[in-house]
């Protein structure tokens, strides 16, 4: 299965853009790289992480995603770095790291 | 069969938006454009037009509430004036470039200030690079006609840009002459129901007014531009079936007696009415004169201008509005720049009047020819002149 591929807005040239710039289908933002504007990016601790999916839950971009493991991670694509997840954490899983760094 | 009927140029106005059937109308009343939103409500009180009136606070909220209504498909139609359409200016910008085929008449008015409620073309200049497209009208019928065609040539989906009818505030809007008001079935055959791609519906969810970063503005921009360029063909086709059905028919750049003419008056607006007089009148003394009425004021009938003045000597521009600090008249420094690459054009002389609106008399229009044609020969160390004004101009050098 290819991964359908993620399109940013400095894909498009002018002769793409719709009249008025209108969004004609809903729920697109999955198919684009929102999070590139991202300067914190959420690391988390498996060790820690007791999987009770609160941040999950209070992710405002519905960025988090439950993994196969059953532990919740964000996807870097779409991820803002708002650092809700690490604030809401009851165990101090999630920490907010400086993009570029490690 | 026509009926031919007096009527002022506001309800010229309104009974073109009747006649075109539109869904919502929202303005908010302003000199010299009351006449129109008055003569609207009253109509849909009375129930002659099945439209929604949307009373509204300012002229900021009467075009907002036009994009509303735009955006989910009604054919939608609003009316101002000088501040009143400075006071929209953002909005008038979101228009265009969302692409809302809303159609606006302006009663065009001074600006404050002094505070003036008479007319000039201040407040079109304000807009001039708005996005919308703009002609002026010279008499009552074609205040008529082109408020018709505007819905016609805006809502086509090739366009889908909004539309602004300009005629002068009081020499227009407050006057009554005949009008020949067209049959309903012949504006519904030139008219089609207003189709609009992108309505929004619950059923068919999309976003309207989406936010454009850096990466994407630029191109966002240039699209807008090339469509809006675009769309001279959909005018010049438009004033092709209006001539059709109804028998009148419209260039973007009107001559009149120009053949073989040496020098050249333009004007836009209700005042190329009465320079015609003047242009008669040294006719008939034998002088090599004729006029340019500019209707299409954008986008802008580069090719058909120059076509009109290419073989005249010299091209007087009449302003009725300064552009403080500029090269000139705003026509004139528009038309100067489209004939500079030209290897043969006319020398283009600038001269304003009709400001706040002081009247234009035929013999203020013989002195403006007899005027430009001495400036064209000599040369003049001012960039513009103002007609008529009390007292020795000297300051305004480039």
């Amino acid at each position: 299965m290819t991964e359908k591929r993620l399109k940013t807005g400095s894909d498009l040239t002018w002769r793409d853009m719709e009249v008025g710039n209108i969004v004609t289908e809903a729920g697109n933002a999955c198919v684009r790289k929102t999070g590139d504007w991202r300067t914190e990016r959420p690391i988390l601790d498996k060790e820690k992480c007791t999987k009770c999916a609160l941040c999950w839950i209070y992710c405002p971009d519905a960025a988090i995603k439950p993994s196969e493991e059953g532990y919740y991670e964000a996807d870097l694509h779409y991820c803002k770095g708002c650092g809700i997840c690490a604030n809401i954490c009851p165990v101090g899983a999630i920490t907010m790291t400086e993009e570029g760094e490690k | 069969m026509s009926k031919r009927v007096g009527l002022e140029a506001s309800f010229a106005a309104a009974e073109a938006a009747r006649m075109a059937n539109v869904d919502v109308i929202a303005a908010y009343p302003i000199t010299p454009q009351t006449h129109i939103p008055e003569r609207l409500a009253e109509m849909v009180a009375d129930g002659e037009l099945n439209a929604a009136y949307i009373p509204v606070e300012s002229e900021h909220s009467a075009l907002s509430a036009c994009l509303g209504a735009a955006a989910v498909g009604a054919r939608t139609f609003t009316a101002t004036a000088g501040q009143g359409l400075e006071l929209m200016h953002e909005v008038v910008y979101i228009a265009s470039s969302m692409r809302y085929p809303v159609v606006m008449a302006v009663s065009n008015r001074a600006l404050s200030a002094p505070l003036s409620v008479w007319g000039d073309h201040s407040d079109a200049m304000a807009v001039r690079d708005t996005g919308w497209i703009q002609v002026f009208c010279q008499n009552n019928q074609e205040v008529f006609d082109m408020t018709l065609w505007a819905f016609r040539v805006g809502e086509d989906s090739r366009v889908l840009l909004p539309v602004m009818v300009h005629f002068d505030g009081f020499h227009l809007s407050h006057v009554t002459e005949p009008v020949f008001l067209p049959e309903q079935e012949e504006v519904d055959r030139f008219l089609p129901r207003f189709q609009y791609p992108f309505a929004l519906d619950p059923d068919k969810p999309m976003t309207h007014g989406a936010f454009g970063p850096p990466d994407i503005y630029s191109e966002a921009k240039v699209a807008q531009e090339v469509a809006f360029r675009k769309s001279k063909d959909v005018i010049i086709q438009g004033f092709k079936e209006f001539g059709d059905i109804f028998g009148r028919y419209y260039n973007l750049v009107e001559p009149y007696r120009t053949e073989g003419a040496k020098v050249l008056l333009l004007t836009m607006g209700s005042f190329g009415e009465t320079a015609k007089i003047a242009i008669d009148t040294k006719k008939n003394k034998g002088e090599s004169v004729g006029l340019i009425s500019l209707r299409l004021w954008r986008p802008f009938p580069f090719r058909e201008l120059r076509q009109a003045v290419k073989n005249a000597e010299t091209l007087i521009v009449f302003d009725r509005c300064i552009s403080f600090g500029g090269p000139g008249g705003p026509v004139y420094s528009e038309i100067r720049s489209a004939l500079y690459n030209e290897k043969k054009r006319p020398k283009v002389v600038s001269l304003i009047g009709g400001l706040g609106g002081r009247d234009m008399s035929v013999e203020d229009f013989e002195y403006v020819i007899d005027r430009g044609q001495r400036i064209a020969e000599e040369g003049s160390k001012e960039l513009f002149e103002t007609v008529g004004i009390r007292g020795k101009v000297t300051g305004i050098r480039g």
